[in-house]
């Protein structure tokens, strides 16, 4: 970069040294501590969304509608790695640690491009999963931790990629993996466990983040003399599902960490009579003990796989004259939800739908539960048609706000349908047990439509919808940033384009095509004074089997190429 | 050998498999020893009948009146090609949706998956279905270098 180049200039001539953005290669590495996680500098991207919260906000300034045109890239690098790439970059004082499918993690020089390290994980031979993706990593101490696929907690140098220990959290030949970023606060590390499919009982466990040792565990479905076992019949929480796909979020005000959890196993609400706790939920945990403090089901006997795990952005809004401590949730149920969070309890504010839904007959106004149409109700022997389909409203990727606005941005999909109707399947562990088969479960869209996929902009305070921007081919399946200089990054399309929009009206500024369809959320850092902008681009997992679907269906392109790669942005002097 | 379920351990005879799928999996069982070999799922083989001449000569070969035997190991990924597609009658992985023809030595039909499943030859001895030879490829996904 330009602007580079010429302070290195100045400093050459003014005789300064130029502390090494490379800090990393110099044997120099700032910890994270918990200082720093709860105020993230700007220059820094240490979290998957940025922050605690969730938000996906970087309050860097120097990218802007007046100059984001002249965005350019500075480098990229290839992961040698198919599949899905679902994670963004993470950035700690210039370096750049990136995880990819298969649990591989690569550590980069942010500003250069430099390769550092990499670490590969074996994976063993009889290993398999429905998504081999990751979501990302979390940084603390001088360790870099990685939830793996096949199921370990995994603390590696930060420096040398080096495995520092590794922890086994449960057995994945029994359904289990992980694909989310672990969640770090107060000297532990947390995660939480996928296999849905395969009838297993999600949770959530911590570690401590020097040695290791399990901290605490919670089951997301309560066992017998817990609250909420009486939600389920007979033996059915055993298997109940409520795997947690995602990272929580934290209030460290509160010490409270919030989770969603997806939906219940079998798929079929009548294969397991009661509301189901805490399946298509959030959850609140207190960090420190692990201690359940508040739950909220959007959908009680959960049938329609509509899971919740994406976790509840924690902001504060304004309803009627007064601050509210909310949390956020644009749901997977097509509806957008404010909650009010605080010690003891997650309470019920409002619920808008922001997708075409036709499940819900109508919602509380107190408590948040709705009412369903019984027709729309998937049954074992009963097939319903239900909107939106089972990758719902918005599915995994996250939606980001904007606190300088007040405004949410949400990568939302319309305008397609599902149909299902479930069977009794034998349990066989580690095998698909959902009551249905994949090419059993139907998909279909409103071939009139005008659009499917969005991107909608939120005002939270009033829930107002802002401005959309509307994708007439492609689905929406990418994670959002927003940033302080009034932009919205986000890709998610079949056509492999990295936009930038004006957050305030929503006009595409900005657009450039990348290798692949990106379908992990942007981050943005600076180095030495320069914002970047930076994605990984690697399409593949829900997006490719259902962009299959939408080609067969309306003639899109099935192939969009994959192989992940990472790219770096900055403007352009 | 029925791999799971209530019949689990028991052997799997041709009356077992309906007439044009879907599959049934299988562990392979030692005939001299009696070892079922399912220590690993990576001997899961799928065994589905068919009418002979729905089948392609190539695979006809190595059938066995009408029953073709697949590793049951997808070869995009390594997950067990559990489903079947039944308005194409195709094996159907459920990871990444890969489908397979069993008429014609399971080429890949649809879906990631970069080859076909390797077929496992069979022949009926005494009418049980026996393995007659090796895998015609190597068994089990790719993996990322
Ligand atoms: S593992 Fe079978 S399609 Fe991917």
């Amino acid at each position: 970069m330009k602007t580079t180049r010429t302070l290195l200039a100045l400093a050459a001539v003014l005789g300064l040294v130029m502390l090494p953005a490379t800090a990393l290669a110099q044997g120099g590495y700032s910890p994270v501590t918990d200082q720093r996680l709860v105020k993230p500098e700007p220059e820094n991207w240490l979290q998957i969304r940025g922050n605690y919260q969730g938000w996906g906000y970087s309050p860097l300034g120097q990218v802007t509608p007046a100059n984001v045109k002249k965005l350019t890239p500075v480098w990229a690098f290839s992961t040698g790695v198919d599949s899905g790439h679902e994670a963004p970059p993470i950035v700690n004082n210039g370096v750049m640690f990136v995880v990819t499918p298969y649990s591989q993690v690569i550590a980069l020089d942010a500003k250069s491009g430099k390769f550092l390290w990499r670490y590969k994980r074996e994976l063993p031979e009889d290993f398999k999963a429905l998504h081999n993706t990751s979501r990302g990593i979390a940084l603390y101490g001088d360790k870099v931790y990685l939830a793996s696929l096949d199921c370990f907690l995994v603390a590696l140098d930060a420096k040398t990629g080096k495995v520092a220990w590794q922890k086994k959290v449960e057995d994945y030949h029994t359904g289990y993996y992980m694909t989310l970023a672990p969640l770090v606060a107060k000297g532990k590390v947390m995660v939480g466990v996928s296999g849905g499919e395969f009838g297993v009982r999600g949770f959530v466990q911590a570690f401590d983040a020097q040695s290791g040792e399990p901290a605490w565990k919670t089951y997301t479905v309560p066992g017998p003399g817990e609250p909420g076992h009486d939600t389920w019949s007979g033996d059915t929480w055993k298997r109940g599902g409520a795997s947690v796909w995602l990272t929580g979020t934290y209030d460290p005000d509160l010490g409270l960490t919030y989770w969603g959890t997806g939906n219940a196993s079998p798929w079929f609400g009548d294969q397991r009579a009661g509301d189901n706790l805490y399946t298509a939920s959030t959850v609140a945990l207190d960090a420190a003990t692990g201690a359940l403090k508040g739950h909220f089901q959007y959908q009680w006997n959960e049938s329609w796989d509509w899971d919740e795990p994406d976790a509840p952005l924690v902001v504060d809004y304004q309803k009627d004259g007064r601050t509210i401590k909310g949390l956020v949730h644009p749901a997977r149920n097509g509806y957008l939800y404010l909650l009010e969070r605080s010690r003891e309890r997650i309470g019920f504010v409002s619920a808008t739908p922001y997708v075409k839904q036709n499940v819900f007959r109508s919602v509380d106004s107190k408590t948040g539960r709705p009412d369903y149409h019984a027709e729309r109700i998937p049954k074992t022997g009963k097939r319903a048609d239900f909107c939106p389909s089972l990758w719902g409203g918005k599915d995994w990727p996250s939606a980001a706000y904007n606190p300088k606005m007040g405004r949410l941005f949400i990568p939302a999909n319309d305008n397609h349908c599902g149909f299902m109707e479930g069977k009794v399947q034998q349990y066989v562990a580690g095998q698909w047990w959902t009551g249905v088969d994949i090419p059993d479960i139907g998909f279909a869209v409103d071939k009139s439509a005008k659009y499917f996929g969005q991107i909608q902009a939120w005002d939270i305070n009033g829930v107002k919808r802002a401005w959309s921007h509307q994708f007439p081919d492609s689905m929406s399946w990418g994670g959002v940033l927003t940033t302080g200089g009034g932009l919205v990054f986000t890709g998610g399309t079949n056509d492999r384009y990295f936009r930038a929009f004006d957050a305030s009206t929503g006009k595409v500024l900005w657009q450039f095509r990348t290798n692949s369809g990106i379908i992990a959320p942007p981050a943005s850092f600076s180095v030495d004074g320069t914002q970047y902008i930076s994605v990984v681009s690697g399409w593949g997992v829900d997006p490719a089997f259902q962009q299959g679907l939408i080609s067969n269906l309306l003639g899109w392109e099935k192939d969009v190429p994959q192989g992940g790669v990472v790219w770096v942005f900055a403007v352009s002097q | 050998m029925f791999p799971f379920g209530d019949r689990e351990g028991q052997l799997i005879t041709l009356e077992d498999l309906p007439l044009g799928g879907p599959q049934q999996l299988a562990y392979p069982m030692d005939p001299r020893t009696k070892t079922v070999r399912n220590g690993s799922t990576l001997n899961l083989i799928s065994l589905i009948r068919f009418d002979p001449a729905q089948l392609t000569e190539e695979t006809r070969e190595l059938a066995a009146r009408g029953v073709v035997a697949y590793s049951a190991i997808c070869t995009h990924q390594g997950c067990p090609v559990s489903m079947w597609e039944a308005h194409a009658k195709n094996l159907f992985c459920a990871c990444h949706a890969t489908q397979f023809d069993p008429r014609d030595r399971a080429r890949v039909v649809d879906g990631p998956a970069p080859r076909r499943l390797p077929m496992l030859p069979i022949k009926l001895v005494d009418g049980v279905l026996t393995v007659a030879g090796g895998f015609t490829g190597r068994v089990g996904g790719e993996r990322p270098s």
